[in-house]
């Protein structure tokens, strides 16, 4: 949000000289509220105004990149409290921990394999953390030079010993890693380091309060591109301090104007789990947590894709004709209506089926089967006559239509208006690809 | 540096409803349950009072369930076959709050079951446990109907939750637990503007709407849980924020969305890519169950014995205050 015309004409010199090409101050006010110029059209502008100017024009929440190449990724630049007001933007960094005392080498191999195919997407975990844990900084350093050959994903790097970062940095500075952390020993040395060699800094402070303190020095000692961690590390404060986070980034105040990042705590992977959800879910932007088993990392990756989806997004898809893989005249055709959870269930089913097949999504205003059928938005002479609206019978050399289970009812109608033979199929649409194996497998 | 911690203020509390009755109180529980009553947003302890900790239920059938994932067999599977053994191992073996009986079994489609034998499985699971019970009907409007007023009769005293009333078809079971002084769960098609509404058809026939729990209907992690999840979320502001119509505890159906997912039940061997087949069902039942109390979930009804366990342990450290 930025101020308004008459907000930047009291930050203006007021003489109407006209340098700026417009007849007024005034004019040039309204005319920059509106991004219609520029304000170094003006040579008279104070720098104290300019900066107010500027930081009222900065998003409440800085972007912050880190990596380099094909997984670059950016965080903050978020605008909202909840999703449904707008939408989140930049999904949460997932990043894997793995200690220097660790086979670095090998769990490398196993983060390398993380990416995950589901609808029809890609998913990969973002980053690898690679943790100080020895104490060591040549044995951090060369734990850190493995991680950078390894892989090209994101690198989160874990000491807070200036030392061991420094070493770790000259083998690592230009893949833009996350250094972590900054806290209040050895902040001064960090942001040199963190400035020198243009790398993102979380600052990690002792709670809310303290962590304020921090990045405010941390500012002062002219480093911008920050990830803050407010440093609790219990599930419930972490928790509440995310959430002031992001109601303070909102409301303006600069401190807590970057990205908020936590780190789990529990042991057990599937507690672990379920704390990351919970910090995914308060707007954490980064979590480093420990477990790489692909069982729980699915569903996670799958929970980020949704929350961080555009909830503007219709909730039907358009009616009509879809192929699912290389379809021929001898495929399947399957009918569905066109709410989008449904079809795309569906859709995921058929898919999993792997035999390539055909799905009218059928106009029902966008709600599910049984409520349409219920509506009569899906009954057997609305689906005949899209039938032949789509030409389905040009397409396929058969007459055979598979409908939902649940509106087995509809079969009689359909068939006597159609002409199509009606196959009822599963009622629930994860019994597609047994019910497909049986009846269309070779 | 001067930082004020953002404290909202709001103008309403959302609505605590207890299930379950002790010898005392009419029933046979030995414990109730209490739900809702939050004065903030979801675990925002510093904001204002959240009194009651959410509760997890396990899912029991009174058939054998047909379907349910191979995993299940090692912990259900000599049991499937009496419902109240399930539930008595749901509660002293997994540690589940209450039990959600669904009575599968009077689906036309599967066994067709009488509203006699329906109220047989209730009677069995209430000699089984002492926790209180949540009952849904198979899902069938008009078979449902048939049921619901025997089971609502058998249960008297009990205090159950009984489900699930929905737009098209709310009046016999409301009738029914207005009569013998059950809760409701109140279900929408995830439908924000239908949540409320049948909160306040429920309420034009008298009954009292504190005694409602919305189902607004989830989905699983991947299938549009997104929706579910941002309607918890209006719905739960909204009532901070003065809207009492929507100022009720919710519940979902955890296991019974994400046990029908390919995620959740595909064999490893199908998708290598995907991990372990029984923790992949188990971390998807978690995820959706964790995001959904992140949006005010009262009751998470779950299925696996494994998730139940971390869900309560979460719930343990999100009961936890948060002060400044
Ligand atoms: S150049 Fe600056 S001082 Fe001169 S009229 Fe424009 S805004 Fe005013």
């Amino acid at each position: 949000m930025g101020l308004t015309g008459l907000q930047i004409f009291k930050l203006l010199p007021k003489t109407n000289c006209g340098e700026c090409d417009l007849p007024t101050c005034m004019a040039f006010a309204m005319a920059l509220a509106q991004g219609k110029t520029s304000l170094d059209m003006c040579p008279y502008v104070s720098d104290e105004a300019k900066e107010q100017l500027e930081s009222a024009a900065a998003p409440p929440i800085k972007k912050v990149t880190v990596g380099t190449g094909e997984f670059t990724r950016a965080i903050g630049d978020e605008t909202e409290i909840f999703r449904h007001d707008k939408r989140f933007f930049n999904e949460t960094i997932l990043a894997i921990e793995v200690k220097d005392t660790d086979d670095v080498d090998a769990k490398c191999e196993n983060f390398n394999d993380l990416k995950f195919e589901r609808i029809g997407m890609e998913f990969v975990v973002d980053a690898v953390a690679v943790v100080n844990d020895s104490g060591d900084a040549d044995k951090f350093k060369s734990a850190v030079e493995t991680a950078v050959n390894k892989t090209e994903r994101c690198l989160v790097l874990m000491s807070e010993d200036v030392d061991a970062m420094a070493k770790a940095l000259e083998v690592a500075a230009d893949r833009k890693p996350l250094i972590y952390a900054a806290t209040n020993d050895n902040y001064e040395k960090m942001v040199e380091l963190a400035k020198e060699k243009g790398c993102p800094l979380a600052v990690r402070g002792n709670g809310l309060m303290d962590t304020a303190e921090l990045v405010d020095k941390v500012v002062a000692a002219g480093h911008k591109d920050l990830v803050i961690d407010p440093g609790s590390r219990e599930m419930s404060q972490t928790l509440a301090d995310l959430s002031q986070i992001r109601r303070a980034a909102l409301r303006r105040v600069r401190t807590f104007g970057y990205p908020s990042m936590a780190v789990t705590t529990k042991e057990d992977p599937m507690e672990e789990n379920s704390e990351a959800t919970v910090y995914m879910s308060n707007y954490a932007q980064l979590i480093v947590m420990k477990t790489d088993e692909k069982a729980a990392l699915v569903p996670l990756v799958s929970w980020r894709l949704n929350l961080y989806t555009d909830p503007q997004k219709p909730i039907a898809v358009e009616p009509g004709l879809y192929e699912v893989g290389e379809v021929n005249p001898d495929s399947p055709v399957y009918v569905t209506t066109n709410f989008s959870l449904t079809y795309f269930i569906v859709e995921g089913e058929v898919e999993g089926s792997k035999i390539p097949s055909y799905i009218i999504s059928v106009d029902t205003d966008g709600i599910s089967v049984l409520t349409a059928w219920a509506d009569n938005k899906f009954s057997g002479d609305i689906i005949a006559k899209y039938i032949k609206d789509l030409g389905l019978e040009e397409k396929v050399n058969h007459k055979k239509i598979v409908i939902p289970g649940g509106v087995a009812v509809i079969s009689g109608k359909l068939e006597d208006e159609s002409g199509w033979e009606v196959i009822v199929g599963p009622r629930e649409a994860s019994g597609i690809p047994k019910f497909a194996r049986e009846k269309f497998g070779k | 540096m001067a930082f004020n911690i953002v404290k909202e203020k709001y103008r309403n509390k959302i609505s605590q409803v207890t299930i379950g009755a002790t010898k005392e109180e009419g029933g046979t529980r030995t414990s109730t349950v209490t739900i809702g009553g939050e004065e903030a947003l979801p675990y925002l302890h510093f904001e204002g009072n959240i009194p009651n900790r959410p509760v997890t239920a396990l899912e029991v059938w009174d058939i054998a369930p047909p379907g349910w994932n191979e995993c299940f067999n090692q912990y259900y599977g000599d049991v499937y076959n009496d419902v109240g053994e399930w539930a008595r191992k749901c509660v002293e073996e997994y540690g589940a709050e209450m039990i959600c009986l669904r009575l599968k079994g009077a689906d036309p489609d599967e066994d067709n079951r009488s509203a006699d034998e329906c109220e047989a499985a209730l009677k069995k699971v209430l000699d089984s446990v002492g926790v209180p019970i949540i009952v849904l009907g198979c899902g069938k409007f008009e078979k449902d109907n048939e049921i619901f007023m025997k089971v609502a009769e058998s249960g008297a005293g009990e205090n159950l939750l009984m489900g699930v009333a929905e737009q098209e078809n709310y009046k016999t079971l409301t009738a029914a637990a207005l009569g013998y002084k059950h809760a409701i769960i109140a279900q929408s098609p995830i439908d924000i503007n239908i949540a409320k509404q049948l909160n306040i058809m429920i309420g034009e026939m008298n009954f009292d709407t504190d005694r409602i729990v919305m189902d607004p209907t989830i989905a699983a992690v991947g299938y549009g849980i997104e929706y579910g999840y941002s309607i918890m979320q209006r719905a739960r502001f909204g009532a901070l924020g003065g809207d009492k119509a929507m100022a009720k505890p919710m519940i979902g159906n955890i296991g019974w969305e994400v046990w029908k997912t390919k995620e959740a039940n595909a064999p490893v061997s199908d998708f290598p890519e995907w991990g372990e087949q029984e923790p992949r069902g188990i971390n998807w039942e978690i995820v959706t169950a964790t995001s959904l109390l992140c949006a005010g979930l009262n009751i998470a009804v779950l299925r696996h014995p494994s998730s139940l366990a971390v869900v309560k342990k979460t719930i343990d450290d999100l009961m936890k205050p948060n002060s400044y």
